[in-house]
């Protein structure tokens, strides 16, 4: 068990090399920086000093350790844009994306599996093919689409939550936060659905089809003949069985909701890291796509972490075969 | 070994028919089939694949798979009605007194728990138990069923046991709420040859001390032969034969089961071959008119070709064959020559 959580740091850690190798070619390969950092009538003596002072003319393994050693301590250089400190201007936002994405992981297992359970137990009622077709909508509209036709109905012409922005935010210590004001929580709603619809739908459909599965196998049967209630045997003994492939989609799905909040953030001009993002791209501003891309993948490899974990805590077939193993499906 | 006959019946099976709609039409199972089981009684039920015997054994235990469903008849569990009762009824039926095994052990068990939650929960649901009773309980089990240190192996999970431990936990689950009939359908069939004597041993002891009646489903006559005070034989959804042990075994009174018993190779005699009945047992969809037996039998007549037998009289047994009847098999018609 430590053994194989030893394993999992070690490749994290290799992973997070990896991103960031990719995240120092921006610095070499997406135009070139002086340019974005001096004005036009800045001599060549002077780009070459620039040049010098920031480490440019340094063999590119070195330029790379020494970025992954500043990364590591939280340093990704100044932004061009603004000349604030990186890290500074990204931890300002990420607690926007977090309480985001957050809200929507929220409602995509507490509304998702719920729904893929009830569809799986009665597959032929009405009401769970009208949720089947219902949920081919949400996998085939694009976010921004549903983004946008949620604001045309709730903030346009109900006039019932706003269409932009946080509302008011409470700071409580670097962390700003949503959940405490009345206006916080309402500027959560329409976002956040339209962070997780696509991934409530897929959820709902993956525990119906593991539910349905399950619900078929000798030992439900078996559970039925002990005389065990209905309540016992679909929640205990059959939602159970199915949850080892629904946390590692969860466990994907989670990080989906982070990195492509970028879309709901720009049509919700939601102020977290995605929106930052974009407005980096559109500036060239590399320091800031680059610290993004490798907190991205941070938290990938943290969730995942998590993911493997849990199924240790799920599955007594894991424990006992010395932790080498991996569930199938992964 | 003699059956206790003059007790009142602890299941009575009266003209039970299970039917399948299909899309080309229903399809009738398990076709007007009667018996009954005393207390402490084993009965032994025998037939190819697809005879209806599992299906018969659902059917009493309330689990037919939809969309199969009980289309007439009757099934009284020491009196009372239980193939009417609504779902929550039957559950409270189901495992308190009328336990069941099924064939493979390695997929009974959910593999998520371990064995003593899985007991504790079975034993709790029917039983006004304490969680710590329920514990006592169900240690108690396990050492009965002969898992040998069970009080540290109660914690442990289905896939940490071996087939036929699995079994004997299976066998310690149906067995936990003291039910007074258990319905075991095949329940030594996924198993090591040298294992399924043991568990069959086990089975018939647990039953005989706890005085529980057994509906053993198996298509082994040998298991039949050692364990069972009375067999009862289907063929195409229909008993075809029904008496004690002995007396089908030795004194087959249907030309169906003759054939079944000239099947089975005995250490004792030399033969050269064994006999085998020629033919397959008909599709459901394809049942003959007369005795369904009638295109494999070799004693039949005219009359089998056109009337179809019930349950008759024959010696000890009772027989559906009009070979038994009065009025005999009419004209002898030998059997058409099969291609094999």
């Amino acid at each position: 068990m430590l053994a194989f959580i030893l394993r999992r740091i070690l490749q994290s850690i290799a992973v997070l090399v990896a991103v960031g190798l990719v995240a120092f070619s921006l610095f070499r390969y997406v135009g070139d920086p002086i340019n974005a950092m001096v004005g036009q009538d800045t001599t060549m003596e002077e780009r070459e000093q620039l040049r010098e002072k920031l480490g440019l003319n340094d063999p590119a393994p070195i330029q790379f350790l020494r970025f992954i050693g500043n990364a590591a301590r939280g340093n990704f250089g100044l932004s061009y844009r603004t000349s604030e400190p990186v890290g500074r201007l990204i931890l300002e936002r990420v607690p926007a994306t977090l309480e985001l994405s957050l809200c929507a992981a929220v409602f995509v297992l507490f509304v998702g599996v719920p729904m893929g359970v009830y569809t799986g137990l009665y597959p032929r009622h009405w009401s769970s093919r009208l949720l089947q077709a219902v949920s081919l909508i949400g996998i085939s509209l694009p976010t921004f689409l549903i983004g946008i036709l949620l604001i045309l109905v709730f903030a346009v012409m109900l006039h019932w939550l706003p269409s932009f922005g946080r509302g008011d935010t409470v700071h409580v210590g670097w962390w700003t936060t949503n959940f405490l004001t009345w206006s916080g929580l309402k500027a959560l709603i329409l976002p956040a659905i339209t962070l997780g619809l696509f991934q409530l739908t897929l959820i709902m459909r993956l525990v119906r089809s593991e539910m349905l599965e399950v619900m078929r196998t000798d030992y439900i049967k078996f559970a039925r003949a002990r005389g065990l209630t209905n309540r016992a045997i679909n929640f205990g003994h059959a939602l159970k069985n199915t949850l080892v492939p629904v946390i590692t989609v969860a466990g994907l799905q989670l990080g989906s909701l982070i990195a492509f909040a970028v879309v709901t953030e720009t049509v919700f001009a939601w102020p977290g890291v995605g929106q930052l993002f974009i407005q980096s791209v559109q500036f060239s501003d590399i320091p800031v796509m680059a610290a993004y891309l490798l907190l991205i993948g941070l938290f990938f490899v943290l969730i995942n972490l998590i993911v493997d974990l849990l199924y240790f805590a799920v599955d007594p077939r894991l424990r006992s075969q010395g932790g080498g193993a991996r569930v199938a499906g992964h | 070994m003699a059956s206790p006959s003059n007790n009142p019946p602890l299941l009575e099976v009266k003209n039970l028919r299970v039917e399948f709609p299909t899309r080309r039409g229903t399809l009738l199972a398990v076709d007007d089939v009667s018996f009954d089981i005393a207390p402490g009684e084993v009965l032994g039920v025998v037939g190819e694949s697809g005879a209806g015997k599992s299906l018969t054994g659902n059917a009493i235990i309330g689990l037919l798979e939809p969309p199969g469903r009980i289309a007439g008849g009757e099934i009284r569990l020491e009196g009372r009605r239980i193939d009417n009762l609504p779902y929550e009824e039957m559950r409270k039926v189901r495992g308190a007194r009328i336990g069941a095994i099924f064939q493979d052990p390695l997929t009974s068990l959910n593999p998520l728990y371990s064995i003593g939650r899985q007991l504790v929960e079975t034993i709790q649901t029917h039983l006004p138990l304490s969680a710590a009773e329920a514990r006592t309980r169900a240690l108690g089990l396990l050492k009965e069923v002969g898992i040998p240190g069970a009080e540290s192996r109660i914690d442990h999970y289905p896939h940490q046991f071996s087939g036929g431990m699995r079994q004997r936990v299976v066998i310690a689950l149906a067995l936990c709420a003291g039910p007074r009939l258990i319905v075991a359908d095949e329940p030594t069939t996924a198993l090591d040859v040298s294992i399924q004597a043991q568990i069959i041993a086990l089975l018939k002891r647990l039953c005989r001390e706890h005085g529980t009646a057994v509906m053993l489903v198996t298509h082994d006559m040998g298991v039949i032969a050692e364990t069972a005070d009375r067999v009862a034989v289907m063929y195409a959804g229909r008993i075809a034969e029904i008496g004690p042990v002995r007396d089908v075994v030795k004194h087959a009174k249907h030309p169906y089961t003759k054939g079944l018993m000239g099947s089975i190779p005995s250490l004792g005699v030399r033969t050269e071959r064994l006999t085998q009945i020629d033919g397959a047992m008909p599709r459901l969809t394809e049942i003959p008119k007369g005795c369904a037996f009638n295109p494999r039998c070799t004693e039949r007549g005219s009359r089998c070709l056109v009337e179809r037998p019930d349950l008759m009289a024959a010696g000890t047994s009772r027989a559906a064959c009009w070979l038994h009847d009065r009025g005999g098999v009419g004209v002898p018609i030998p059997k058409e020559t099969v291609d094999a």
